[in-house]
């Protein structure tokens, strides 16, 4: 009981974690959502642009698969992030907190979620696409009313893996200057010999994977319908 | 009325070319139900995507009631594909679309008014037989149920001609039944072309009005049930009208011929007319008898003595209208 005691009382949870958290759950919305934003089409034109998909185009998807996506993929987002501070700079003004941390989080977490999306809408039977064809539909209407809604529990499950991703990262980013419960972390539990804000900030961030992983798995079973 | 010209469709493969489709032509009435049958690699798929317009043929054309496909544009496509619908082997449907939303994709696309929509729905659901399935999804109908959507939502831009690749293919027997009657009944209420590619002779026996027989690209027997049966030496009246392989072992010495005849002439009188007649006894090997486009049919294999006058009954038999053709002395 004590040592239940003794915990409220330590200010590195009692004012820091509920801040760090909430700076967190920032950079996890923020980013997650730009990396839908840009993933989504992103994966969409990798997948038609492929040979032998709806509207090939060898240059485009080259540049894209080739270039764009292997190439930020193969760096690690410890690399990553340091390597992108100018460029942060220069898009938010600053490269220190939450806000800023989101560049170098959704520059790492787009391509990879793109692929996902891509995957998704190869897995989607060649002849649903045919018989949506013969129907007489535009290559847009293909992507949109069949495409998409088809492959929507498998990009359901892509959003739930990348967001799961995305709290590690943020983690990373916030020894950086990005702040968060990765900041807190290293603050307290490393610098400080904290053990019990150490705990409780890896208790936390179990959590928080635990709802994403529920919460996603649960959305993924609602749109399917397979 | 779908007509085919000399439809030709060769695939390049590195520097080996394939000719897919080697001059089919072909012609289907309106409201005629058309089978064509072919082994595997004959072409089938082949002539699907030329007739989807999903391939460009090499050279050749389809025409609809007269009016060209083949070289229309871009643009028209789509407006063009709406005149064909087409019916797949898996049904193919949306598993993110209910029954009732499958039918009414293709009338979403044009941007139809939701009540149109809804009264054509429930028109083509009570056709199939599915009013009571309009809110499951694909996942929760059988095999059968799903084809019958696939029916359905083929129709609901009432297409002039609808395609059907291999439609019971992935069915049992009962159901491929079910299917047939309900092709024929749509046939009829709605009097469209049906064009069944298949490589079942039964779905041809029970569904088609008239058949073409496809091999390596070309079609090499068609006609008229009625007319591609009467052809003993035919493949197509062989396969329709099947007699089982080997003659037993225990045959005395002697002749074996295969008759085949149709109309209303039972078996009976045939056999019995020739025992008659040239008072030598008739030995039946094999025989099938069925209804194949509204008229009987018998393919008989038959044993006579050494003895038998083969000339004479020869004659006697194509004077009363059955097609002989003696297999062995
Ligand atoms: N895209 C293609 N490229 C090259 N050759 C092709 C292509 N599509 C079909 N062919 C060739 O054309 C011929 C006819 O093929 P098709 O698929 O039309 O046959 P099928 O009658 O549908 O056979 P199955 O009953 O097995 O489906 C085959 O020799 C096949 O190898
Ligand atoms: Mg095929």
């Amino acid at each position: 009981m004590d040592w239940l005691n003794s915990l409220f009382e330590n200010p590195g949870i009692t004012n820091a974690l509920p801040e760090a958290l909430l700076e967190t759950l920032q950079m996890i919305v923020i980013s997650g959502i730009a990396t839908v934003v840009i993933g989504v089409p992103l994966g969409i034109v990798l997948h038609v642009t492929a040979p032998g998909g709806l509207a090939p185009m060898r240059p485009l998807n080259a540049v894209l698969s080739g270039i764009v996506v292997n190439i930020t993929r193969s760096i690690p987002y410890a690399i990553l992030m340091l390597a992108l501070i100018p460029f942060t700079r220069f898009i938010v003004g600053t490269s220190i907190g939450p806000i800023a941390a989101c560049v170098s989080l959704t520059i790492a977490t787009a391509p990879f979620f793109a692929r996902l999306v891509e995957t998704s809408l190869r897995d989607v039977q060649g002849g649903k696409i045919d018989a949506a064809l013969v129907m007489g539909s535009s290559r847009r209407q293909v992507v949109r009313k069949v495409m998409l809604p088809e492959a929507m529990p498998s990009i359901v499950a892509g959003i739930t893996t990348t967001l799961v991703m995305l709290v590690g990262y943020s983690a990373m980013a916030g020894l950086i200057g990005g702040g968060g419960l990765g900041r807190l972390a290293y603050n307290y539990g490393y610098q400080r010999y904290d053990v019990a804000v150490m705990i409780v900030t890896i208790a936390v961030m179990v959590i928080l994977v635990q709802l994403i992983q529920v919460l996603g798995d649960w959305l993924s079973r609602r749109v399917d319908h397979r | 009325m779908i007509t085919i010209t000399d439809l030709r469709k060769v695939y390049r493969q590195g520097d080996r070319e394939v000719v897919a489709l080697d001059g089919v032509s072909l012609s289907v009435g309106k409201g005629q139900i058309h089978g064509i049958i072919g082994h595997s690699g004959a072409g089938k798929s082949t002539l699907v995507r030329c007739l989807t317009l999903l391939d460009r043929p090499t050279s050749g054309s389809v025409s609809l009631d007269g009016r060209d496909l083949s070289g229309i544009s871009d643009k028209e496509l789509l407006t063009a594909r709406r005149r064909i619908g087409m019916v797949f082997q898996h049904a193919n449907l949306f598993d993110s679309r209910t029954t009732a939303e499958n039918i009414a994709y293709p009338l979403e696309l044009v941007g139809t008014p939701k009540a149109q929509i809804r009264a054509k729905v429930d028109e083509l659901l009570q056709i199939v037989g599915l009013a009571r399935f309009a809110e499951a999804y694909p996942s929760q109908l059988s095999g059968g149920q799903r084809q019958r959507v696939g029916i359905a939502r083929a129709l609901a831009t009432d297409p002039d001609v609808l395609l059907c690749d291999e439609p019971t293919s992935a069915l049992d027997p009962t159901t491929t039944d079910e299917i047939l009657t309900l092709i024929k009944a749509v046939r009829d209420r709605l009097s469209v072309t049906v064009l069944i590619i298949t490589h079942e002779m039964n779905v041809v026996k029970r569904a088609c009005d008239s058949v073409s027989l496809l091999e390596a690209g070309r079609i090499v027997e068609h006609g008229r049930l009625a007319e591609v049966v009467a052809n003993i030496d035919g493949r197509l009246a062989q396969a329709l009208l099947p007699l089982p392989g080997d003659a037993p072992d225990a045959i005395p010495a002697g002749f074996i011929l295969e008759l085949l005849y149709s109309g209303d002439q039972a078996v009976e009188p045939v056999i019995s007319s020739i025992t008659r007649q040239f008072g030598v006894d008739v030995n039946v090997l094999a025989g099938s008898v069925e209804h194949l486009g509204g008229t009987q049919f018998a393919h008989l294999r038959i044993h006579l003595p050494t003895d038998a006058d083969i000339e004479a009954i020869k004659t006697h038999l194509g004077a009363i209208g059955v097609a002989v053709s003696v297999k062995e002395a």
